[in-house]
């Protein structure tokens, strides 16, 4: 029997703390955001098929950051433990909550008692009776669990995201007005923190690239719904259009916009 | 109920079953949470006496199919229920219908619906119509063993096939037998359950696969009053109790949409009024 070499806990999970977090800076980012009528996922995601957002129940959205395997298996546990408890009590009796702590129970776990902690960042969505109903629980690698008012920025800049967000209030604002100012927080440009320095470059692949899905609230039973691609340019160019002085992106945005439907 | 293999055990890292491949639910709950499943009680080799449900029609049209049953669950000679529901909207485009013993038909036709939602949500993408038909076969066999104690259940499955290459003919009606075998109904219309003899023949004469959604919901619901006229365990539309027969309508626009009540009614109580003249039909 070989003696392992001695590393103290501290320094361990400190190790482990430091791996997962320049994982999930790598990533792209994620926003999840409540509206008048409902939660919106907005994700940067070059893929068409493998996504970071996806319906886990009747009423309930995920979405993630990180890396693809790993927060793959979160996704498929959550849908599991849904169905499974729906159909052994009912289908109200599964709530964001419950699935939140589930995903908090793994996660510790995962990174107390494996090797290689998750290099991921989630976040659960539950869209209640109205907006101040809804509830966001944004979940990190170590398991912690924080109940946000209002939004969630997941993964590599969302330091800078969540400053470009945090004075918006999209309580009472449409599925267009809060898209455009979830996207516009998501092409900020990170040194500068207002997107005027570099145009061009970091706003155009976010536009083609953007994975968009809403919890409906006015929707009976299953709420979860994906936005295709064709309906976000649309709903991004309107905007740009009818409020083109509100913001120094907007008329980025116009001027993308038809390119993105050839 | 073992409601303690709900929940995984806490703090531990997820179960093995939570991390497995595939994506049937039903593969899942067998290896997390067996006691959920149907068929998964203990057994005393007797057999039991539970209210059975009756006849069930499908019927195909010009665009779609749809699925009818009548409202009256018996047990031995008793009317158990008169306004039980056998029809089950099982996705956006199938729906199912079960005649035999309603505690098992209950079971399976939601145990059904999660296995087909459990499926879109993990891939994106439902299962093709043929997918689902034989995941109820699996279900329907693995319910052999009740079966043999008096709880069969025979469900009869519709749906709109969105992969057909002519849609005014992507309606399509599979059949079952107890062994879960699976049989595809390619006249257009079929029944299932104690009434289904007569429903069948009704339908033989009357069904017109050209026939618009409002003619074959009229032609379905006089099937259902032949099997009540000569079967006793069908129940008749209920005009006191205003009870009339669950109709589910499968298209391809709108998908698996349950027949409101005023057009049930109304449907009901014109097939009634024209009995009264012509009573055979």
């Amino acid at each position: 029997m070989s003696m392992p070499f001695y590393a103290s806990p501290e320094q361990l999970m400190r190790e482990r703390s430091e791996l997962a977090r320049k994982g999930i800076a790598k990533g792209r980012s994620a926003i999840v955001l409540t509206y008048a009528g409902g939660v919106l996922f907005v994700a940067e995601n070059p893929s068409k098929t493998l996504h970071k957002v996806s319906e886990i129940y009747d009423r309930i959205g995920f979405a993630a950051a990180g890396r693809y395997p790993e927060f793959e298996n979160l996704r498929v546990a959550g849908i599991r433990h849904a169905d499974l408890t729906g159909y052994a009590y009912d289908r109200r009796d599964v709530s964001g909550r419950s699935l939140a702590s589930f995903y908090a129970k793994t996660l510790g776990a995962i990174f107390t008692e494996q090797i290689k902690p998750y290099e991921v960042e989630i976040c659960v969505a539950e869209v209640g009776a109205s907006p101040d109903l809804d509830q966001l629980y944004h979940l990190t690698y170590d398991g912690s669990i924080i109940e946000e008012p209002g939004f969630v920025v997941m993964g590599g800049q969302a330091e800078t995201i969540s400053g470009a967000l945090r004075d918006s209030d999209h309580a009472s604002s449409s599925l267009a007005e809060t898209l455009r100012s979830a996207v516009s927080a998501l092409t900020t440009e990170p040194t500068t923190g207002k997107g005027t320095a570099s145009k061009g470059e970091a706003r155009e692949p976010a536009l083609g690239q953007l994975e968009v899905a809403v919890l409906e609230r006015d929707r009976p039973h299953r709420a979860f719904r994906r936005i295709p691609p064709a309906v976000v340019t649309e709903m991004l160019g309107e905007g740009a259009a009818k409020t083109e002085p509100a913001t120094a992106e907007k008329p980025e945005d116009a001027s993308a916009a038809p390119d993105e439907k050839k | 109920m073992e409601q303690s293999s709900v929940a995984p055990s806490s703090g531990a890292v997820l179960p093995a079953a939570y991390l497995a491949p595939g994506s049937s639910f039903v593969d899942f709950l067998r290896a997390a949470s067996p006691g959920l499943l149907p068929g998964g009680r203990a057994e005393n080799g007797g057999r039991v006496d539970a209210p059975h449900g009756t006849t069930i029609v499908g019927v195909t049209f010009r665009g779609g199919v749809l699925i009818a049953g009548d409202r009256r669950a018996t047990s031995g000679n008793l009317i158990a229920q008169r306004d039980v529901d056998k029809v089950y909207v099982t996705d956006d485009h199938s729906a199912v219908a079960i005649a035999g013993a309603a505690g098992i038909a209950v079971e399976l036709a939601r145990l059904f619906t999660v296995e087909l939602q459990h499926y879109e949500k993990i891939h994106g993408v439902s299962l093709s119509l043929d997918g689902k038909a034989n995941q109820l076969a699996g279900m329907v066999r693995g319910n052999l063993e009740q079966a043999m104690m008096g709880l069969a259940a025979v469900p009869l499955f519709v749906g709109y096939d969105v992969n057909a290459a002519d849609p005014d003919r992507a309606g399509r009606i599979i059949s079952y037998d107890v062994a879960g075998g699976r049989y595809e109904e390619r006249a257009g219309y079929h029944a299932v359950g104690s009434g289904s003899l007569f429903a069948k023949s009704a339908l033989k004469k009357r069904h017109d696969p050209d026939a618009d959604a409002d003619a074959a919901v009229r032609v379905a619901v006089e099937a259902l009053y032949d099997a009540a006229d000569d079967d006793t365990a069908t129940g008749h539309p209920d005009l006191v109790r205003r009870i009339y027969p669950t109709v589910v309508l499968i298209t391809g626009a709108e998908g698996a949409v349950r027949l409101d009540d005023d057009r049930a009614e109304a449907v009901a109580r014109a097939v009634v009024a024209g009995r009264q003249e012509n009573p055979g039909g």
